[in-house]
């Protein structure tokens, strides 16, 4: 049995590009690796929003209405309803004066239990030190 | 020897990106290491058989044929960013495999480096 952590590291703007989407998919899809790997193993993500990529975590995104493909919002909250964990920098944050209230902290509605963080870099950055892989998107 | 898992997400043409990432796992592969090859995004196209080859344009899709002679070069494409892509199972050149992103995760599990080169 062993799980090895992988960090996801989301530092690009939303719908610019699709890299902060790749990141959530490919966290997401950590759920079901299972299906390729022994007994009790597992593979473990982390999602960690910095700099530019704090944009993504605003609520109310209207991807659907404007382009009809899915939102990144809807994969944070799919994430939090997976348990995964998810951290936003609380400096960039500021930096952009984006209060708690204007995020995407939880998935009450789809019944999701975890809830997002708001974290100073210096956390995120021990999370970095506490995977075994690292990926920056 | 050890496992590279390499996770590459820049389209065939418009960087140079996608070059370094076949001519590092070529470089690895040579070593004695064994890679695994995860293409998501764009880089899909460098699964599409059929490429010809141009002076102007990047060909790696020879290089990629005599890795897979190895037998230790394993190469995976995202089979919905293909699809999204308009790539279909028919499309796939020899050698390659299509299957979703959990392969390349279970992949990272056990590998003793992980790289991932994003995309543009």
């Amino acid at each position: 049995m062993a799980t090895t952590k992988m960090g996801f590291i989301i530092k690009s703007l939303p719908y610019k590009t699709e890299a902060s989407r790749l990141a959530m998919t490919h966290a997401i899809a950590s759920q079901t690796v299972e299906i390729y790997l022994e007994d009790g193993d597992m593979v473990e993500p982390v999602v960690c929003f910095i700099g530019d990529g704090v944009l993504n975590c605003l609520k109310n995104q209207a991807t659907a209405k404007h382009y009809d493909i899915t939102s990144i919002e809807m994969h944070i909250r799919n994430s939090l309803l997976l348990d995964l964990k998810v951290l936003y920098c609380k400096e960039d944050l500021d930096r952009f004066g984006i209060k708690e209230d204007a995020l995407i902290m939880d998935a009450e509605e789809l019944g999701g239990e975890t809830k997002a963080q708001i974290v100073p870099y210096s956390e995120i950055q021990k999370e970095m030190d506490s995977v075994n892989h690292l990926q920056f998107f | 020897m050890g496992k590279l898992t390499m996770g590459v997400f820049p389209g065939l043409v418009g960087s140079l990106s996608l070059d370094f990432s076949v001519k590092l796992a070529e470089a690895a592969v040579k070593k004695g290491h064994t890679v695994d090859y995860w293409v998501s995004s764009n880089a899909t196209m460098l699964s599409k058989k059929g490429q010809r080859s141009f002076k102007d344009y990047s060909t790696l899709y020879k290089t990629l044929e005599e890795l897979f002679k190895t037998g230790n070069f394993k190469a995976c494409a995202c089979e919905a960013c293909a699809e999204a892509r308009g790539f279909h199972k028919e499309d796939l050149m020899e050698g390659w495999i299509r299957k979703s992103m959990d392969w390349y995760l279970a992949s990272s599990f056990d590998a003793d480096r992980v790289l991932m080169i994003g995309g543009e």
